[in-house]
């Protein structure tokens, strides 16, 4: 084995300024963070709406949410973010391409491309996630809002939805870690997230084993450190009476 | 929108096309292969064993496949240069095709391990009354079982993992994607290549699993 182990890599400078690796790993870890993260309302949001839209009667809105469910679903997310990095700027009216393609510096129109591209990916599951959800829940309880002259509007609002968000708050935490990690494609598109700055510890130190076994350490450490804190959320928000809940 | 130049590009599309399925048949092979053994390793009685396999799920469970792809690239060879002791080409398939073995093991362990879990207790039980050893009512009795009550679930992680095959573009292997982007750009019409490219994606994904929900109909019992 003529592989040199040197773990302190990280602390040596880059050669660029004054940074060191270190200090690419933590920007890294920033961008992340910030993809995942605006990605996630957004998607919480929207796949909330198409949920509900699934489960209303009537045909027409059903329909968009399930073509849209289906067409995000079946296309890989690599070819989305090629999508609406390379080929949707092209279609926009003039001010908002001259806007993206050259008032923009390159990592926020990167930035833009890669949020919209995992938030409306990730919508898709959320609103299977949250049908699923509504559809879980005894039919007696909409009905009996509607008895009691509930809307429809504020039977999802008041009754509905503050049951099934919290039986779907497994599911939505993997979503939510799905996120995290669906940001790395970021890098394919150069916007130095934790795995851009991974691959380029990796080329300038030559201390590839060092800077990927950093890298995994912070995505499982990141992983782990949400799986506690959603099931710390879950147990906060419990229905009492139901299966595992408070006792 | 200008079209015309896919059709003379077909023959090049198809070659990543193919290099596309040979990833993912081999993938799932040897996914499939690995998260059995990884299944019955967790539900051992061996602490080590079943220790072993949870650590191995839950590892490759909490990290992105693009960055096992990236570092398996980066690796393979220079482990195999450790042990063998000599230089070996390796090619970004054999690297992509390990990553993918072993990222997508972790997946179809969970799969498998659920699958002979819904099996009743009574039919192990049986087996060994009858006199079958361990190895013998699982390969006999149990798997059989299992692997018909899971084979949509499969066939669902196997459509996620024909999607995901994409991301060996990372690596540069000329896959479906990678080819329509290649080719695209040698035809100066990149937006219609890539569109080309995600409704083919489209169109294989929904019809597989349009199948696979009509096949969990007539397995359910």
């Amino acid at each position: 084995m003529n592989y040199n182990w040197d773990w302190n890599i990280f602390f040596k400078s880059t050669g660029i300024g004054s940074e060191i690796y270190l200090d690419w790993f933590v920007s890294g870890l920033g961008w992340t963070i910030a993809v995942a993260l605006l990605a996630w309302i957004i998607a919480l949001l929207l796949g909330s709406v198409l949920g509900v839209m699934r489960t209303l009667p009537g045909k027409v809105l059903p329909a968009i949410a399930t073509a849209y469910v289906e067409l995000f679903r079946n296309v890989p997310l690599l070819v989305q973010l090629f999508m609406w990095y390379f080929v949707v700027p092209d279609y926009l009216p003039e001010p908002l391409q001259i806007w993206f393609k050259q008032d923009l510096n390159p990592a926020t129109s990167a930035y833009v491309s890669v949020v919209v591209c995992l938030a409306l990916f990730t919508a898709a599951r959320v609103c299977e996630q949250v049908r699923t959800g509504i559809q879980a829940l005894p039919k007696g309880q909409s009905a009996a809002a509607l008895a009691v002259g509930f809307s429809i509007g504020q039977t999802y609002r008041h009754v509905l939805l503050p049951q099934a968000f919290r039986i779907i708050i497994p599911p939505l935490t993997s979503e939510f870690l799905n996120i995290f990690k669906n940001s790395s494609v970021a890098s394919l598109i150069g916007l130095m997230e934790l795995l851009a700055q991974t691959k380029q510890t990796a080329e300038f130190s030559a201390n590839i084993f060092e800077a990927f076994t950093l890298a995994t350490v912070i995505y499982f450490v990141l992983n782990m450190s949400l799986m506690t804190l959603m099931s710390l959320v879950e147990k906060k928000v419990r229905i009492p009476g139901m299966m595992g809940g408070a006792k | 929108m200008d079209f015309s130049q896919i059709i003379p590009s077909l023959p090049s599309l198809w070659d990543g096309m193919k290099l596309t399925l040979q990833l993912l048949l081999l993938a799932v092979a040897g996914g499939i292969a690995l998260g059995t053994v990884l299944a019955l390793a967790r539900m051992s009685n061996s602490a080590v064993l079943s220790g072993f396999a949870k650590a191995y799920v839950n590892y490759f469970r909490s990290i992105p496949l693009l960055l096992v792809i990236t570092w398996f690239y980066l690796a393979v060879p220079m482990i195999l240069n450790w042990i063998t002791g000599e230089f070996i080409a390796v090619g970004a398939f054999t690297s992509c095709l390990v990553a993918f073995v072993m990222f997508e093991a972790a997946y179809y362990c969970e799969i498998v391990r659920a699958g002979i879990q819904s099996i009743s207790k009574g039919q192990i039980n049986a087996a060994y009354a009858v006199g079958m050893t361990y190895s013998q009512a699982m390969r006999l009795i149990i798997l059989p079982q299992a692997f018909r009550k899971m084979t949509p679930l499969l066939l669902q992680q196997t459509i996620i993992l024909f999607q995901d095959t994409s991301l060996v573009y990372a690596v540069g292997l000329i896959d479906f994607l990678n080819a329509a982007r290649a080719r695209g750009d040698i035809m100066g019409q990149s937006h219609e290549f890539l569109i080309f490219a995600g409704a083919v994606y489209f169109v294989i994904s929904f019809g597989a699993s349009t199948l696979v929900k009509r096949l969990q109909k007539r397995l359910a019992v």
